[in-house]
């Protein structure tokens, strides 16, 4: 049990981070107008989750213009995709444990 | 302690996420049943003026032709705003937006393969290939289907394939245009559009 829960992540122990990181593994990139659509939070909110990942080297955010227009886009890292990839296996064996 | 927390609740969300993000599965199967009904009368309308001038050679220049071409043109514009109309309807119940990602992502990739027909087509009545039309238009369709339903529902992707193959068959079958294509874009999708109707649509109410 106790080697199991060492790989349950606590960086995506949130509804926000892990809905950011969800969608990021399925997604070659998102924007910020995106993730806010799609999670239904707050724009600082969803900001400071998305600094918090980016802090654990998960994501990657990238700052641009499209236009005139600020663009903010989210991508995952190699980092990040492994590190979530081990945190559902481990949930999904906590799951079958149960 | 920490395993209390729901474990399962968080899989669930993660899945939810993924294919929501992914895919857009807002799409009406209402418009499907509405745009096969558009089809088969566009077809039956299309026979009418066929008989009408039976015997004689259609050509570019006669009315009967760019008659024909007006009712395609009609089904088309009619099937696009119902589906329009009918999945804004949709989106908007389920608390989405109709024009996000995506959506757009949906869309690029049904209109490249659709598009390329679409002028291909266009390109074969230049040089009066009328019978290739039919099941052209049917094939490319068949082929946006496939291409897009990576970014919808499944059943999609059998509408293409069921499409692709009726178009084969059009082009081996040459002179019956115009029941493959009322079979391909009217049947079919009547077809596919009370599958899923039955299967997403009803399901929400």
């Amino acid at each position: 049990m106790k080697n199991i829960l060492q790989h349950i992540n606590k960086a995506f122990d949130h509804r926000i981070r892990l809905g950011i990181m969800s969608i990021l593994m399925v997604n070659e990139y998102a924007d910020f107008t995106t993730l806010k659509e799609l999670l239904g939070v707050t724009d600082g909110n969803l900001a400071s989750h998305a600094k918090a990942l980016e802090a654990e080297e998960y994501i990657m955010i990238e700052k641009q213009f499209i236009g005139k227009k600020p663009n903010t886009r989210y991508m995952a890292t190699k980092a990040g995709r492994k590190a979530f990839k081990d945190h559902i296996d481990a949930l999904e064996k906590l799951i079958k444990k149960d | 302690m920490e395993a209390e927390k729901d474990y399962l609740k968080d899989i669930q969300d993660i899945r939810k996420m993924m294919d929501k993000s992914s895919q857009f599965l807002s799409l009406s199967g209402l418009s499907g049943i509405m745009a096969g009904i558009y089809a088969l009368a566009g077809a039956a309308a299309g026979k009418y003026i066929y008989n009408l001038n039976y015997g004689r050679y259609i050509t570019i220049e006669s009315n009967s032709f760019k008659a024909v071409i007006l009712i395609a043109i009609a089904v088309l514009i009619l099937s696009v705003l119902t589906a329009y109309i009918l999945t804004a309807v949709k989106t908007k119940k389920r608390g989405e937006t109709v024009w996000n990602s995506t959506s757009k992502r949906l869309l690029v990739n049904f209109l490249i393969p659709l598009v390329t027909g679409g002028i291909f087509a266009i390109l074969l009545i230049k040089n009066r290939y009328y019978g290739l039309i039919s099941p052209i238009t049917l094939i490319f369709y068949g082929l946006a289907c496939v291409n897009a339903s990576k970014y919808t529902l499944r059943d999609v992707r059998y509408l293409g394939l069921t499409v692709i193959v009726i178009g084969l068959v059009a082009t081996y079958y040459m002179g019956y245009g115009l029941e493959f294509w009322a079979l391909g874009f009217g049947v079919c999708h009547i077809v596919y559009g009370t599958v899923m109707y039955f299967k997403y649509d009803r399901k929400e109410k």
